[in-house]
């Protein structure tokens, strides 16, 4: 699996990194986090808004920072698939 | 109601004498604290839950359509529902150009957007009263409507830089339908953020203000600052500038100083200077740009901001 963070460094950023790094711990989980902070990177996918986050290429949330609770569905929903 | 609340801790609680300094500077700060705080929640929330149904791809597709004169005009007034914060000024701006918004129109959106922000109303409000309040939304958009006008007849497009990338950025996958309990969330969780982020700035902003207000004798400033004098506006701008992140803690300031006798409309003039020109803004922009073309931008909504200071401290007596 891999997540990627989007977003050119803002503070939002730096602390979404941080709670999708823990929560990828607590469920124990072998996923490539990666920070996608090139603007034509984002753009390519679409996004006007920062912090974004893609699981396995697909956006799932932009512009505010979810819950720990959110991302583990979020995952849980990508790893069923 | 709040001020009995204030009389009642300050001076029977804390039992200052409201005839001394301290007494008159502390019942300043409580009053305004707890007031500013209120409104700060209130607003806050009720203009996230708005911003919940204008996300940047419903901007984008409404403004997509329109030409100069209507789309600045339109562009200024999404301005201030579209959620925006410095970090996403670049895919922002690089959505808005790509989807084939005018230049001109991008600018008036990108003049209004920060300018024109829910802390700032919720100050001004508090601080001022609502018709000041009412005055600073207006002013701010008419500048971003006409700095949009003037920089879409310049023709600067070659001064954007071109970002190369492989998918054309029409077609953001949005993320699904948002219900109304995820846009109360959404809202609950903004306005905490916000809090969070400004209450040590309004604090202390207060706090200085209280001080200012108790200890400054009035009129002080008037022979420094006073509005006959024709520099403090244009220095009152200049000023403004670097001071973007602390705008919750300069207006309690401002208000202490126009009671020492600044003028209200170098006071305004300020204000939309820390929102509105902001030096980390134009550095991030620095990537999409030219530097000319920022500084065309922040000259012409300089002048935009001295015009209005100057009307106002002729206007309002």
């Amino acid at each position: 699996m891999k997540i990627e963070i989007l977003g050119m460094g803002c503070p939002k950023c730096r602390k979404l990194t941080g709670i999708v790094t823990e929560t990828v711990k607590e469920l124990g989980i072998s996923a490539e986090i990666v920070k996608v902070d090139q603007i034509s990177d984002i753009m390519n996918y679409g996004m006007m808004i920062t912090p974004a986050l893609a699981i396995d290429g697909k956006v799932v949330v932009a512009g505010r920072i979810p819950s720990k609770e959110e991302i583990k569905q979020w995952i849980l929903e990508k790893q069923e698939k | 109601m709040i001020t009995s609340f204030a009389d009642w801790l300050v001076f029977r609680i804390l039992g200052l004498s409201a005839s001394t300094l301290f007494g008159s500077a502390v019942h300043f700060f409580v009053y305004d604290t707890i007031k500013i705080f209120f409104l700060l929640v209130t607003i806050i929330f009720i203009v996230s839950f708005i911003r919940t149904y204008f996300p940047p791809e419903r901007t984008r597709a409404i403004l997509s359509h329109k030409r100069t004169y209507i789309g600045n005009i339109l562009a200024a007034l999404l301005g201030i529902v579209t959620p925006f914060c410095t970090c996403s000024a670049i895919p922002l701006f690089l959505g808005f150009i790509e989807a084939g918004i005018p230049l001109g129109v991008t600018f008036s959106f990108l003049v209004s957007s920060p300018m024109i922000n829910e802390v700032a109303l919720v100050m001004l409000w508090g601080m001022f009263g609502w018709k000041i309040a009412v005055i600073y939304i207006f002013s701010g958009l008419v500048i971003a409507i006409i700095s949009g006008i003037v920089i879409g007849m310049l023709k600067v497009e070659t001064l954007v830089e071109t970002i190369v990338h492989k998918t054309p950025a029409c077609c953001a996958a949005v993320p699904g339908q948002t219900s109304f309990r995820e846009r109360v969330d959404f809202a609950k969780s903004y306005t905490l953020d916000i809090l969070k982020k400004i209450a040590i700035y309004v604090l202390i902003g207060i706090g200085l203000g209280a001080w200012i207000h108790g200890y400054v004798p009035a009129d002080f400033l008037a022979q420094y600052a006073g509005k006959d004098k024709w520099f403090a506006v244009p220095l009152a701008t200049l000023i403004g500038i670097p001071l973007y992140s602390n705008a919750a803690g300069v207006i309690p300031m401002v208000k202490a100083l126009v009671e020492k006798g600044v003028g209200l409309g170098t006071a305004l003039a300020f204000m939309m200077a820390v929102t509105g020109l902001s030096l980390p803004e134009f550095l991030i922009l620095k990537k999409v740009m030219k530097v000319k073309l920022i500084l065309i931008f922040a000259s012409i909504v300089g002048v935009g901001i001295m015009f209005t200071g100057y009307l106002f401290n002729l206007v309002i007596k």
